[in-house]
């Protein structure tokens, strides 16, 4: 791959264009609540897969464009509604874009929500008032490609710059989540099709909770800049 | 009325595509919506607004509505009322006149479309007729159902079990049921007459000419006069707040077509307020909304301080209006309020009252709830973000994946359909 990336330059051309996809995302009841963190954690073991795509992934997307707001949905409801502070911060450090799967979310979640409820005993007995349960929903994501394909460096920050926050989310972070990933990741894609290795590290590192999708938007574009500015292939900002 | 591309500005071009996209995926399918009225009430506010966007898009949708007598509407307000949780007694002949009215409109209208989408109780029955009529059957339920009288459940249950799925605003609504149950939130319309920009000069005029002074704060509540959106407890905690700050109380509403209970309600509370001069009841005729834009826009506090909410669009529209509310924990309103962060949740009169005063001496913090509430609309709450969630339901009708790739043109169902 370095001697790829050696002969490669941002004029490169894809063998296999990159097809931006949008992810959205229809939330849907499951009729389960859990009143308290016992039921919080045992209801945890039981529900979908997409219930904790739903309370982390789609919470971050609703939520982007607040700077001081928890990180995932149990991080939200232990504060707000159970006044479990302690809890909340230590749901609120989770990088839920580190896990490749939701499984492995889903068991740390679990175990961080036990492990509290071992030290605090007496937090087992703190229950929410009715409406304020913690309500399981799940996320259906629903996948279809956008009009947008790149082939080459410059192009690709010109999908990048016109696709939705949505797309945007799933390319960065949702892909990472093998089930819904399909072959659409964008960092395999600049490493592979494009030589572009420092890019593709450089963007799998990136964190969703320091930046809104739109500052985030613009730093990757930044980055894509930098590679580009020596051959001046950056297009034109749209209005 | 506003096209797709007028709502860019505020939503981006990619967004726009979105919808566009999801459309394209629908065309050649037919639509047909049915609720109870064209006037009142949120439900009939969302598809006046809604459908020509969607025909816009290209698709063969269009809305028809039930017609019935003054018993058939005094049957849908009591399983209003008790789906909402508040006893109320029926007998076996309220029961046959919804159905003998069901009968009726199954027979009156013209029902030839691939996917039907039938909003609120007064409508679910038609599904009887699913077998002859075919199709996709999604049921939008706009109320909160979470504890509903068993009587008034157990007629209904039997008719939503034969749909495909069924729309819930919020989580908290939802009974357990064998079927697809989506969270769809309500919206509204950023452009329409109730939620556009408006000079401060405007804004003036309107309020001055309903005869309402701007010398102090302004507290309102826009709603229904309806026992469930608690009037005459909005009149308690301003009453403890008058005691130490000064400032004005609104109660502005109207009634929606299908509710014979508002007139009952709205004699009330202007009993409780003639009293009081600074209290304005404001009973609004139909298709006020420039007036509700002004009196939203030129107060200092919105309340919506309900019993029961489905959820609660008043919210929105005053957040939209980048304005600090206090309003109840209850149906929908947590998913719009963040308590602390873009308003205030309460519990009680007194919790009421002590949120309001906060607001009110704090005019810093009730700024910042106000603006973060407004961005909080944009990206949730808006009538684009409204219509993308209805689109992804109709394409995902039956199909129960939790991962759905739509690639190309959805094939269109096989006429006649029948799960």
């Amino acid at each position: 791959m370095e001697i790829l990336t050696a002969r490669m330059s941002p004029r490169t051309r894809a063998r296999h264009p990159f097809l931006f996809k949008t992810c959205l995302i229809l939330p849907e009841a499951t009729g389960l609540r859990a009143a308290t963190l016992p039921q919080l954690a045992r209801l945890l073991q039981e529900v979908p897969e997409g219930c904790i795509y739903h309370h982390t992934h789609d919470f971050v997307l609703s939520h982007h464009y607040l700077s001081h707001e928890p990180t995932n949905d149990f991080a939200y409801w232990t504060r707000d509604v159970l006044g479990e502070e302690a809890l909340s911060r230590r749901l609120a450090e989770l990088d839920i874009v580190r896990y490749a799967s939701l499984e492995a979310l889903r068991e740390t979640v679990v175990r961080i929500v036990n492990e509290y409820l071992q030290h605090h005993p007496l937090s087992r007995f703190k229950f929410a008032g009715e409406g304020e349960e913690f309500f399981f929903v799940k996320s259906i994501r629903v996948i279809m490609p956008t009009r947008y394909t790149a082939s080459t460096l410059a192009e690709f920050a010109d999908g990048l710059q016109r696709i939705s926050v949505h797309a945007l989310y799933f390319h960065i972070f949702g892909v990472r989540l093998g089930r819904a990933a399909g072959d659409n990741d964008v960092s395999n894609w600049l490493e592979q099709e494009l030589g572009e290795s420092t890019l593709a590290k450089e963007i799998a590192a990136l964190d969703p909770y320091a930046h809104s999708l739109e500052a985030l938007r613009s730093l990757l574009l930044s980055l894509i800049s930098q590679r580009l500015q020596p051959v001046g292939e950056m297009p034109d900002a749209r209005a | 009325m506003p096209g797709l591309e007028d709502y860019e500005p505020l939503i981006g071009r990619s967004a726009v595509e979105e919808l566009q996209s999801l459309a394209e995926r629908l065309r050649g399918r037919r639509i047909l919506c049915i609720n109870a009225t064209r006037l009142g009430g949120g439900v009939a506010e969302i598809l006046q607004r809604m459908i020509p966007l969607l025909q816009g898009c290209g698709l063969d949708i269009r809305w028809d509505v039930l017609e019935g007598n003054e018993a058939f509407f005094s049957v849908t307000k009591k399983l209003h009322n008790a789906l909402h949780g508040r006893t109320q007694l029926f007998s076996q002949d309220m029961f046959e006149t919804f159905l003998a009215v069901t009968e009726q409109n199954l027979q009156r209208m013209r029902l030839d479309a691939d996917l039907f989408f039938i909003h609120d109780p007064q409508p679910v029955a038609l599904i009887q007729q699913r077998q002859k009529l075919g199709g996709r059957w999604l049921w939008r339920c706009h109320i909160d159902l979470s504890v509903p009288q068993q009587e008034a459940w157990n007629f209904l249950r039997p008719f939503i079990l034969q749909y495909d799925a069924a729309v819930y605003s919020a989580p908290a609504f939802v009974q357990q049921l064998p079927l697809r149950q989506v969270l769809v939130a309500p919206s509204i319309d950023p452009l329409s007459e109730k939620n556009r920009d408006m000079s401060d000069e405007e804004v003036r005029a309107i309020v001055g000419h309903l005869g309402i002074p701007l010398d102090w704060p302004i507290v309102t509540q826009v709603s229904r006069f309806d026992y469930l959106k608690d009037p005459l407890g909005v009149i308690d905690a301003f009453e403890r707040i008058k005691k130490s700050t000064r400032c004005r109380l609104v109660l502005a509403g109207g009634s929606a077509n299908d509710d014979p209970e508002g007139e009952e309600v709205l004699t009330r509370v202007r009993e409780r307020a003639q009293h009081d001069p600074d209290i304005h009841v404001l009973m609004l005729p139909p298709n006020s909304d420039r007036e509700i834009n002004a009196l939203q826009r030129a107060s200092s506090v919105i309340v919506q301080k309900s019993l029961r909410e489905g959820f609660g669009l008043t919210v929105a529209e005053a957040l939209w209006k980048a304005k600090p509310v206090v309003a109840s924990a209850v149906g929908g309103i947590p998913l719009q309020v963040k308590h602390r962060y873009s308003g205030l949740l309460v519990h009680s009169v007194e919790g009421a009252a002590h949120a309001i005063q906060q607001l009110l001496r704090q005019p810093d913090y009730a700024k910042t709830l106000g603006e973060n509430g407004r961005e909080h609309v944009r990206h949730n709450f808006l009538l684009t973000r409204h219509i993308r969630d209805y689109l992804v339901a109709f394409l995902t009708l039956g199909r129960p994946e939790d991962v759905i790739q739509l690639n190309g043109s959805e094939p269109k169902e096989e006429p006649g359909l029948v799960r």
